[in-house]
């Protein structure tokens, strides 16, 4: 029987498409604004590499305009960018001529999702118990009182965290490899050594994501476990009597749980922002690393590449997310609206 | 009772709050103190001391150990000769002067948009909503990515980077603003104003702004707390003034410089403490205000 009513289910994909549209606009738009020609400049910094400038410069820069369709009105040109993006098609990366764009996402975007939805999970899961436990009246002093002082880690950014770990976990103590997604000397293969060299290296940028954005879920758990012990169904439970395991879990949680779902939606452009950094610091091979090199390379095409298929991802996992909430819920979705 | 009392009186129940403001008076020493200590035009900039010194009060250069003159780096100095506790007083202030600046109008922009949207409605409502609904669903460092990189390249300056940020930071006010002016608009004594004829002006003063207040200023505290993250974000991928010794610039040669794998570890240890304590700040501050605006949460003495 389905959960979901049409108007629920057209209201999302809207949404979604309205996001990534907006990103595609903006995307287009700033570049344009900006009196810089990138075209111009990559020229420009070639030509002072190699001092001197050749002549029929100027006819050079046309003639790439005119292959990459600059020279046209702008709307021609708007219209041109939507149907390359309909087809995934994002350009050549400047710097790494003549490879495109999607090619390096592409090789890169596993490493990142793998990453985040991993350390997403166990920071949700985590967190989600600790926030219910620290609200139950009958747990121990040590999680209602002396935890929350480390959720302080929480307010300073992931990336610093990911330094510090650096330094002490991988530098000073050799516990966990410095950085990259396999060792140096490692060819990549599906071989059960070759995963477990992934794990060993994704642990520490893992451990960063996890510390920061557990606090988050913890706090937002406690308090709604706080509201649902007021609720007369708890008092009921109680009064029928229901064992303590019962009451916590199917009774408190479970209804506790909702909004924090709704909060996992709503928190992931943080989370993606927050490892972007923390890929960069441990050269993780994944969106994070290529966006950071293609702006120290000021690979245009690249960057916005890159933002635009972030923003796709984010966009397309809050859809399914919304998707999801009607099982958990099922007053949502269904009865129009949401 | 004396003002002062009452408020002592009020930190005493609320110590989130006293230690956040107690960590602001700190820092706010912290950077006037010191700049009787350094030449803040000199000092943070590349090639001011010799580089590489670990933190000491007494340094002779290798060549002459016994020299008469030590000269004190009590944070050391950097790969490039930065003294990094000129780099700690300066940078601080930089960066929350980016914080600030970026923060306020902000929060000027947001709840104008938020007021303006809740309280008179309709399509122009409608508008506001889905744009902010759907700006905040993408990443703002993304978008300042995009901003930062065609506009600027390499050559942002400080306040440049504040207004790059503003343009971003409006969004999480301008929805709250707007939830709260929403709820508050059918609330009985603003239909009562209106009964008496007051004028939609009047309303909004005397009745509106004064219980806005304190959502007005956990929104700033957010805002000022969001806009420090992106410009530390935005410096760390190498968009942020890279002449100015700003604290996310500072991690940005860190990360660049390998610093930690050179073992130069105060490089590193300066900045991140800095941060951590402005960023355990700004967080107690909130939970502080929290408690101040929100009578559910406080606690008897």
């Amino acid at each position: 029987m389905r959960a979901y009513s049409w108007n629920f289910v057209l209201k999302r994909f809207g949404l979604l498409v309205l996001i990534v549209w907006t990103a595609v606009t903006i995307n287009f738009i700033i570049p344009k604004l900006t009196p810089r020609n990138p075209l111009r400049e990559k020229l420009m910094e070639q030509a002072s590499r190699s001092g001197y400038i050749e002549q029929g410069f100027d006819e050079m820069v046309a003639a790439y305009e005119a292959k990459f369709g600059l020279d046209q009105p702008l709307w021609i040109q708007y219209v041109r960018y939507l149907g390359d993006i309909m087809r995934l098609d994002l350009g050549v990366s400047i710097a790494n001529f003549p490879k495109t764009v999607m090619e390096l996402v592409g090789a890169a975007l596993p490493w990142t999702i793998g990453l985040l939805t991993t350390a997403t999970l166990i920071a949700f899961t985590l967190g989600t118990i600790l926030g219910a436990l620290m609200a139950w009246p009958k747990s121990s002093n040590f999680v209602k009182y002396i935890l929350p002082s480390f959720l302080i880690l929480g307010a300073i950014p992931a990336y610093l965290i990911a330094l510090i770990l650096i330094y002490f976990v991988a530098f000073q103590w050799k516990l966990l490899p410095l950085g990259g997604g396999f060792g140096i000397s490692t060819i990549p293969n599906l071989s059960l050594p070759f995963m477990l060299e992934v794990m060993k290296h994704s642990l520490l940028p893992a451990l960063a994501i996890v510390l920061t954005s557990m606090g988050g879920w913890v706090i937002g758990m406690r308090g709604m476990m706080v509201t649902v012990q007021g609720e007369d169904y708890m008092t009921f439970g109680e009064a029928k009597g229901l064992t303590d395991n019962r009451l916590f879990f199917r009774y408190g949680m479970r209804n506790a749980i909702l909004p924090q779902v709704t909060g996992l939606a709503l928190a992931f452009s943080f989370l993606v922002s927050g490892s972007v950094l923390v890929e960069l610091i441990f050269q993780y091979p994944g969106v994070g690393t290529l966006l950071a090199r293609a702006i120290s390379q000021l690979d245009y095409f690249m960057i916005y590449g890159i933002v635009l298929i972030i923003v796709v991802c984010i966009a397309i996992a809050m859809f399914i997310m919304d998707m999801i909430y009607p099982l958990l819920d099922p007053r949502i979705g269904s009865g129009g609206g949401g | 009772m004396s003002r002062f009392s009452l408020f002592w009186r009020y930190i005493r129940r609320n110590w989130t709050l006293g230690a956040g403001l107690g960590i602001l008076v700190f820092l706010f020493l912290f950077t006037v103190i010191g700049l009787f200590f350094v030449d803040s035009k000199v000092d943070p900039y590349p090639l001011a001391a010799p580089a590489g010194v670990p933190p000491t009060l007494a340094y002779c250069p290798p060549v002459e150990p016994d020299c008469e003159d030590p000269k004190a780096y009590p944070f050391g100095t950097d790969g490039q000769g930065r003294n990094m506790l000129a780099v700690a007083v300066t940078g601080t202030w930089m960066t929350l002067q980016i914080g600030l600046l970026a923060g306020l109008i902000g929060i000027a922009a947001g709840s104008f948009l938020g007021f303006t949207s809740a309280f008179y409605g309709g399509l122009y409502d409608a508008v506001v909503r889905w744009m902010v609904d759907v700006l905040l669903t993408i990443p703002g460092l993304l978008i300042l990515v995009v901003i930062a990189s065609s506009i600027g390249g390499r050559s942002i300056t400080v306040t440049g980077m504040a207004l790059i940020i503003a343009l971003i930071s409006w969004r999480g006010p301008a929805r709250v603003i707007r939830a709260q002016v929403l709820s508050m608009r059918e609330r009985p004594y603003v239909l009562m104003a209106r009964l008496n004829g007051m004028s939609g002006l009047d309303i909004v003063f005397r009745e509106l702004l004064p219980n806005l207040l304190p959502y007005l200023g956990a929104a700033l505290v957010g805002a000022v707390t969001a806009a420090i993250f992106a410009s530390m974000g935005l410096a760390a991928l190498g968009l942020g003034p890279l002449r100015e010794p700003t604290l996310g610039v500072t991690i940005y040669w860190v990360i660049n410089q390998s610093a930690f794998l050179r073992g130069l570890w105060w490089w590193g240890a300066v900045p991140i403490t800095v941060v951590a304590l402005v960023f355990i700040m700004l967080f107690m501050i909130s939970i502080g205000l929290d408690e101040l605006a929100n009578p559910r949460v406080r606690r008897s003495e």
